[in-house]
């Protein structure tokens, strides 16, 4: 398509689809819509944001180092004491 | 003037509900205005604009007042228009108040006019959402590639690659249907 054919087509869309107008504007004050739709979601809601969190402070416990921990515990254990495997596994 | 819009977009990024309802009365009509461009569905623009909304008052921790509201709700409204553009086929539903009457290049018989109208719109309406947004707005509402590149988060480059996609495959369209523009 060159060129010529671009423009011949961004003619013919332009034709057969007008733009908007600018002045469109909606046919209904939009806020009582809004205003449901935030009602619905309270847990979401902008005043509920500065509530109180509601995870308690021995849950924002990092475990993630104590994992590492326990695997390097367990893969020492194996390999100092291999006879501890099948116990290992059998509780895994 | 300045420094009560620049307190309003401040109050919105801490979480005031009272910015919130002030920023959605202020541009709620360009919001709709801009995903109506998109949607071309007075009913579907109006849904889009509260959903629209909805998710900018979820983002607003995210929002950073120095880069303003209103670009910022623009990206936001045209991820929501291309989530309904991905979802719909709006071919089938495309209101007539936004069909003109087509100039044809040879057709006078307004049946003919009036068909080749509605293959236009319908071939249209078969584009990729990802094309199709990209060619309304540069293309059928004239928006400068720089907003539409904005407003699609993509390069001034994408978007004309992407509009002359749009047109190569809508030309493609129609001549499979003996239309040869």
């Amino acid at each position: 398509m060159n060129a010529h054919d671009e423009e011949r087509m961004k003619k013919l869309l332009r034709q057969a689809m007008p733009p908007v107008k600018n002045d469109a504007e909606p046919g209904r004050d939009l806020w009582p819509d809004m205003l449901r739709r935030l009602n619905a979601n309270p847990a979401e809601n902008l005043a509920a944001k500065h509530a109180a969190p509601a995870m308690p402070g021995w849950a924002c416990f990092n475990s993630a180092w104590f994992d590492g921990a326990l695997l390097a515990g367990l893969v020492a254990l194996a390999a100092f004491f291999p006879a501890t495997i099948p116990v290992l596994l059998y509780y895994l | 003037m300045q420094n009560e819009t620049s307190d309003v977009l401040n109050q919105f990024g801490q979480g005031d509900a009272d910015a919130f309802e002030a920023l959605f009365r202020q541009h709620q009509r360009a919001v709709y205005g801009w995903i109506l461009r998109i949607v071309r569905n007075p009913a579907a623009a109006e849904e889009l604009t509260v959903e629209s909304f909805w998710r900018i008052h979820r983002a607003h921790t995210r929002f950073n007042p120095a880069q303003g509201f209103e670009g910022w709700a623009r990206r936001i409204a045209t991820r929501v228009a291309l989530d309904w553009l991905r979802t719909k086929r709006t071919e089938s539903e495309l209101p007539l108040e936004f069909c003109a009457e087509v100039a044809a290049p040879v057709a006078t018989d307004p049946a003919v006019i009036a068909e080749i109208r509605l293959k236009i719109a319908q071939a249209f309406g078969r584009l990729p959402p990802k094309l199709r947004i990209a060619a309304t707005l540069a293309v059928i509402e004239e928006q400068t590639q720089k907003d539409v590149a904005e407003a699609l988060e993509i390069s001034v480059a994408a978007v004309k690659l992407r509009v002359f996609r749009a047109l190569r495959l809508l030309r493609k369209d129609l001549e499979q249907q003996g239309i040869t523009p």
